[in-house]
């Protein structure tokens, strides 16, 4: 549908623009073309493809169930707190999102690791968190979290207090006024935020070879099968790559839904 | 429910000191920043204020200060349901859930709460509208809304923000009649910049400015015969008392003419018309063929107050622009006419 503008853009911006988007979506039509389409099916439901695939689903839902239980309060404490030193705080949880992974996957190692900061109270009590399907979701949540926390907090400022004092002056209780009021005034900003989390949380590589390893089954998930593959058989990394793009967009058009909605 | 305040804020630079007796309804006038939403607030415990003692029925809701016990009852414990100016109608919620959100908040039982709500909703006027979502009722509407949800949480003190401040003038009126049946024998507190309002729904009015009480009274003496610098610059109304008789306002000297407020009066009952003085107008010939309220007055004093000229005539005023007062040559002993449409004046018994 053609909108009228009241005011044009300057005409110089559309080439910019353009060379922009061909520069993102030039590399993904490159891949679907490199496709071998007559050994497309076996490749993909390889044994191997199969089981990175639905590691990569299950862990990837697991931490952004973990997202949401740890990042809707930490996303209300940072919108709805006032104290001095607020905006450090923020900075500081919000470090994932411009920490390279493999560094989050250290930090992880020496956290969790054997010999990590909790990790050898941890051993002590015969728990082993690295290097199994619990680092793969943790590592995740790491570089995921972030993401639903901006998401939400934007959402929670945008929304004001304003209906949440009225309702708390209708006699409703904090956590009445949680429940029935700002969550679901906040609910598009919570879906993107965990759509967005989600995604981040499939597409994550750094962070879980580092602190997960690569086994496979356990925690050799899509994007690291992917790059294992990639020196093998290049013909099972490009078509694992296309299952991996279909799902982006799909996520994509799921999150743009959903704030279609608001 | 008798309520008692006093506190004082260094930060708003406001301290005052309230009381409202049980089923009585207290009117704050004053100028803007003069620190009458701060009264609501501390009284509804979203301002903590520096010193302070606010107590329901004796119950200790704030006690802050050197000695005292530092006690802040939350907001939502305190039954001192807060209507402001804007509606802010939960926008996922239906009229009737808005409406049930507070019985519901204090454990009713969905069913009870709604059949409940349902009841406010007819009481405020707006029964057949419980399906609505708020982004459909308009502002009046939505206002009536609010007003049934504050009454519906039950509260032992109604605190009323300017409620009619964001609404249009045309339907003003109308909730203005719903406030003064509710109100009626109901303990609250209305901040408001309006006489009018502080006539019809007050029993008593408190005047702030700069943050400090300067007049208190019955609101009838307060606004007839204001002492404190703004009472008389926005209050100042012109009342006259006189009977009903041929739907009009019949005084010693003067008939008028207005619309009535609330319920309509018998023949021969005491009824007060009160007008503002920005609403007459000031001719010097007689003027014919129109609706309005005319009356043959003498200039009894003519008061300049900053761009305006108020002219007083008796017990009669009218504000007039300088530019005005200037071509009508107004002076003390001047014969002129003061004229007022009859939708500027309301009418209402006592």
């Amino acid at each position: 549908m053609k909108q009228q503008r009241p005011v044009d853009l300057p005409r110089w911006v559309y080439l910019p623009a353009l060379v922009g988007a061909a520069f993102v979506l030039l590399p993904l039509v490159a891949v679907v073309a490199k496709v071998d389409w007559p050994s497309f099916l076996d490749l993909v439901t390889s044994e191997d493809s199969r089981a990175a695939f639905w590691l990569s689903l299950r862990t990837s839902l697991a931490s952004t169930a973990a997202c949401i239980v740890l990042g809707v309060p930490m996303a209300m404490v940072l919108a709805r707190w006032d104290f001095r030193y607020l905006g450090v705080l923020r900075s500081l949880v919000l470090l994932p999102l411009v920490l390279p992974p493999v560094v989050g996957g250290l930090a992880l190692l020496y956290t969790f690791g054997r010999r990590g900061l909790l990790g050898q109270s941890l051993d002590a009590m015969g728990i082993q968190i690295a290097f199994s399907t619990i680092a793969v979701v943790m590592a995740q949540t790491f570089v995921a979290l972030p993401f639903l926390v901006v998401s939400l907090e934007g959402s929670l400022r945008t929304a004001g207090d304003r209906y949440e004092v009225a309702a708390a002056s209708l006699g409703a209780s904090p956590t009445t006024v949680f429940r029935r009021i700002t969550l679901p005034l906040v609910l598009p900003g919570l879906v993107s935020g965990a759509v967005l989390a989600f995604a981040r949380a499939l597409g994550e590589f750094g962070a879980t070879i580092t602190f997960a390893g690569s086994l496979q089954g356990r925690t050799r998930t899509l994007p690291l099968e992917i790059y294992l593959q990639r020196e093998t058989d290049p013909d099972a990394a490009v078509a694992l790559a296309l299952v991996l793009l279909v799902f982006a967009v799909l996520v994509i058009g799921f999150a743009r839904q959903g704030r279609g909605a608001v | 429910m008798s309520v008692e305040v006093e506190f004082f804020t260094a930060e708003r630079d406001v301290g005052a000191a309230l009381r409202v007796a049980a089923g009585e309804t207290v009117a704050l006038l004053g100028p803007n920043g003069s620190g009458k939403s701060t009264v609501l607030g501390v009284l509804a415990g979203l301002v903590r204020p520096d010193t302070g003692r606010v107590s329901i029925d004796g119950e200790v809701l704030t006690d802050i200060g050197p000695g005292s016990s530092g006690r802040m009852v939350a907001p939502h414990a305190r039954r001192t349901a807060l209507l402001g100016q804007d509606a802010l109608l939960f926008p996922h919620l239906d009229a009737l859930e808005n409406v049930a959100f507070g019985p519901r908040s204090r454990g009713t039982h969905r069913r009870t709460a709604r059949a409940e709500a349902q009841g406010w909703l007819e009481a405020v006027g707006v029964g057949e509208l419980g399906r609505r979502r708020p982004g459909e009722l308009s502002g009046g509407q939505a206002q009536r809304v609010a007003v049934a949800r504050a009454l519906a949480a039950d509260p032992r003190v109604l605190l009323l923000d300017e409620p009619m401040a964001a609404l249009d003038v045309t339907v003003q009126p109308s909730l203005r009649q719903v406030l003064r049946r509710v109100l009626a024998d109901r303990t609250a507190v209305i901040v408001t910049h309006d006489p009018l309002d502080a006539l019809l729904l007050a029993d008593r009015v408190v005047v702030l400015e700069a943050g400090r009480v300067v007049e208190e009274g019955v609101s009838k003496d307060v606004l007839s015969r204001p002492r404190s610098a703004f009472g008389a610059r926005l209050a100042g109304l012109n009342l006259v008392r006189g009977t009903w008789r041929d739907d009009a306002v019949e005084a010693e000297q003067l008939v008028v003419h207005g619309l009535i407020e609330g319920e309509a009066p018998s023949i021969g009952d005491a009824v007060i018309a009160a007008f503002r003085p920005q609403a007459v107008a000031v001719y010097r010939e007689k003027v014919r063929g129109s609706p309005r309220n005319t009356f043959l007055v003498v200039v009894s004093e003519v008061e300049p107050r900053g761009d305006l000229v108020r002219v007083h005539a008796g017990d009669l005023v009218a504000d007039v622009t300088v530019q005005a007062a200037a071509d009508l040559e107004l002076v003390q002993g001047s014969a002129v006419t003061f004229s007022v449409k009859a939708t500027e004046v309301s009418v209402y018994g006592i």
